[in-house]
């Protein structure tokens, strides 16, 4: 569950600031946030996070209050609880796609990587259709590929909530819903709460519920 | 940690051009000052060993240097030659044992060293397959000689003319190989040996040919009378010394003018060497005695200063490279702050990042030094017998 109250967060020397007076995502709830640009999605999802702390108010997400942890533990409480998926990836060219989706575990010593480990790593490159590409460099991979591999690494872990930016943004018309697919089974079946910024109107209704920015402040 | 330092491999890895750039930078910063160190300790040892190792030369005015360099390692350099008569002169005065050098000529580019066998004996020299050369024409070869050009007892080495086109001037000698020597890690291992009055028969101070006075040389008769025949050129002369034809091998003029390129001087005390040394120096002739540790120290005193100054660019040339490593580094690092964001994001600790960044650079490090120690090592072990081959 994400609980918001009486949140402000401002950038430094920026005009732009982001309220919400209260907020509430049910646990394996899937929401889509839509708005336009620079309404605050991303800096949204930051605050779910813990990656940002707001000015003033309260998030808590998993029944752990973000807002309020000191950094160490709100790291630990990302890699451990919360998998992200990017707009553009995020995948190291450097690794293949077994070491990227490994990649939170050679990260953090919060997380152990162990046989089991790589075998669900495995297993989740199977359900995506990438089990045959392993081995492969990820700068080798299509679009559509890339996607796939950034979405195992967010649910390597087991996270309670999957927090995916603009997760169609850079995909064609036929990706973008085998993207969507993906993300909703995959987030269901590891019983993940699900919370997705999108542009995409078409996306957005693939979801439980939409919430507007502009409404939300 | 474990998980950094295994994305840092992947990452050197993957950009080995980068990373052979900067291992090849580190391992020149530390291995240039560290080679030419190793290099002159080394080199300087080898040289100062064999001329500790030799108490006095005599040699015909003109460099020391050269005198002793071609003496002690047989460089290509001739100095110019003493007469004989200097050896017995030597031997005369009673005070030090002369052993005569003579090092003009070469076979398959190894220098053949004429010499007596008191040689042996002052070199510490032994024979490992056959035995010392015994007759004129036999030689003895260094170790080094035998392996490279493949021969040994009973086979034959022939002596390289000093110039093909001059037919007047020193024809090859067809040596028989009496024996080879006892490794010693000395330049005697890349000489070939032989008694002096062989090198004076290449030299063409010596030789042999068809016995004039029987009927089957007749063609090679230019003028007889009841005294003296002289012989034409059509005289049948030998170019190799057998059991056969060695009573027809003669010189001709006096021995005593016969050439010698230097003389090794063995006092049997100090005082000896002192008053010997004393008497050169009185003398107003054409020959000098110089002490071989002596000229060494003077030439390792240049080679030192000289380092100084290669050091000192080194040093500079080193601290630019690795500004221009740390640029590298620092560039890198801002082209992969977006990829450091997403770590961060992700979860990694600021000093889980740090250390990532680290270990990229200890693996690059690592590696510029291991192979900079490795280049180090092969030039102590390979370096001096190169600058032998190269510069004496």
């Amino acid at each position: 569950m994400i609980r918001v109250q009486g949140l402000e967060f401002r950038y430094q020397r920026s005009d732009f600031v982001l309220r919400v007076a209260e907020l509430e995502i049910a646990d394996h709830e899937r929401v889509a946030i839509v708005g336009p640009s620079g309404s605050g999605k991303t800096t949204l999802l930051n605050l779910f996070a813990g990656i940002s702390t707001p000015d003033r108010g309260t998030v808590q997400t998993a029944a752990e209050r973000v807002s309020s942890m000191p950094d160490s533990a709100r790291r630990r409480f990302r890699v451990q609880q919360v998998g992200l998926v990017f707009q553009e990836f995020e995948l190291l060219d450097y690794l293949s796609v077994f070491d990227n989706i490994l990649l939170p575990y050679f990260l953090s010593s919060a997380l152990r990587l162990d046989d089991a480990v790589r075998t669900r790593a495995r297993s989740l490159a199977t359900d995506v259709e990438i089990a045959d590409k392993l081995a492969r460099n990820v700068a080798k991979l299509s679009q559509g590929e890339r996607q796939r591999v950034a979405l195992c690494r967010a649910l390597l872990p087991r996270p309670r909530l999957v927090l995916a930016d603009e997760p169609t943004g850079n995909l064609d018309p036929s990706n973008k819903h085998r993207v969507v697919d993906l993300l909703l089974e995959n987030a269901q079946a590891a019983g993940a709460t699900l919370v997705a910024v999108t542009h995409d109107a078409e996306v957005a209704e693939r979801f439980d519920r939409v919430l507007d920015m502009a409404a939300l402040q | 940690m474990q998980g950094s330092l295994y994305l840092a491999w992947r990452y050197v890895r993957h950009h080995w051009i980068k990373t052979t750039i900067l291992v090849g930078s580190i391992t020149l910063i530390i291995f240039l000052p560290l080679g030419v160190r190793v290099l002159i300790l080394q080199s300087a040892r080898h040289l100062t060993a064999r001329a500790e190792a030799t108490p006095l030369l005599v040699g015909m005015r003109g460099s020391p240097l050269e005198l002793a360099l071609n003496s002690l390692y047989f460089g290509t350099e001739s100095p110019e030659a003493l007469p004989y008569s200097d050896v017995d002169a030597l031997d005369s005065m009673g005070l030090a044992l002369p052993i005569p050098l003579y090092t003009r000529f070469r076979a398959q580019g190894y220098p053949i060293v004429g010499t007596s066998l008191d040689y042996f004996a002052f070199r510490d020299l032994a024979v490992s397959r056959g035995g010392m050369f015994a007759m004129l024409g036999e030689c003895v070869l260094g170790a080094r000689v035998a392996e490279q050009i493949g021969v040994g007892p009973g086979d034959a080495v022939i002596s390289s003319p000093e110039s093909v086109f001059d037919i007047a001037g020193v024809y090859p000698l067809k040596m028989r190989v009496a024996g080879v020597l006892a490794f010693s890690d000395s330049p005697d291992d890349d000489a070939i040996f032989v008694d002096l009055k062989t090198a004076w028969v290449i030299g063409g101070f010596g030789h042999g040919h068809q016995d004039l006075a029987e009927a089957s040389a007749a063609s090679g008769v230019l003028r007889r009378d009841s005294t003296s025949i002289t012989a034409n050129a059509a005289v049948v002369q030998y170019n190799e010394i057998t059991p056969d034809n060695i009573a027809s091998f003669h010189f001709h003029g006096d021995v005593g003018s016969f050439p010698v390129t230097a003389i090794i001087a063995v006092p049997p005390d100090q005082r000896s060497s002192t008053i010997l040394r004393g008497r050169f120096e009185e003398s107003s002739g054409v020959a000098q005695i110089v002490v071989p540790s002596d000229v060494m120290d003077e030439l390792l005193g240049t080679v030192l200063t000289v380092q100084t100054f290669v050091l000192a660019a080194v040093v500079v040339l080193g601290m630019g490279t690795l500004a221009t490593a740390g640029l590298v580094f620092g560039l890198s690092l801002r082209v992969r702050q977006r990829e450091l964001m997403t770590m961060t994001k992700i979860g990694a600790s600021p000093a889980s990042i740090r250390w990532l960044v680290v270990s990229e650079m200890v693996v690059v490090s690592a590696a510029g030094v291991a192979l900079a120690f490795l280049l180090t090592a092969l030039t102590a072990s390979f370096g001096p017998p190169v600058i032998r081959a190269v510069f004496l």
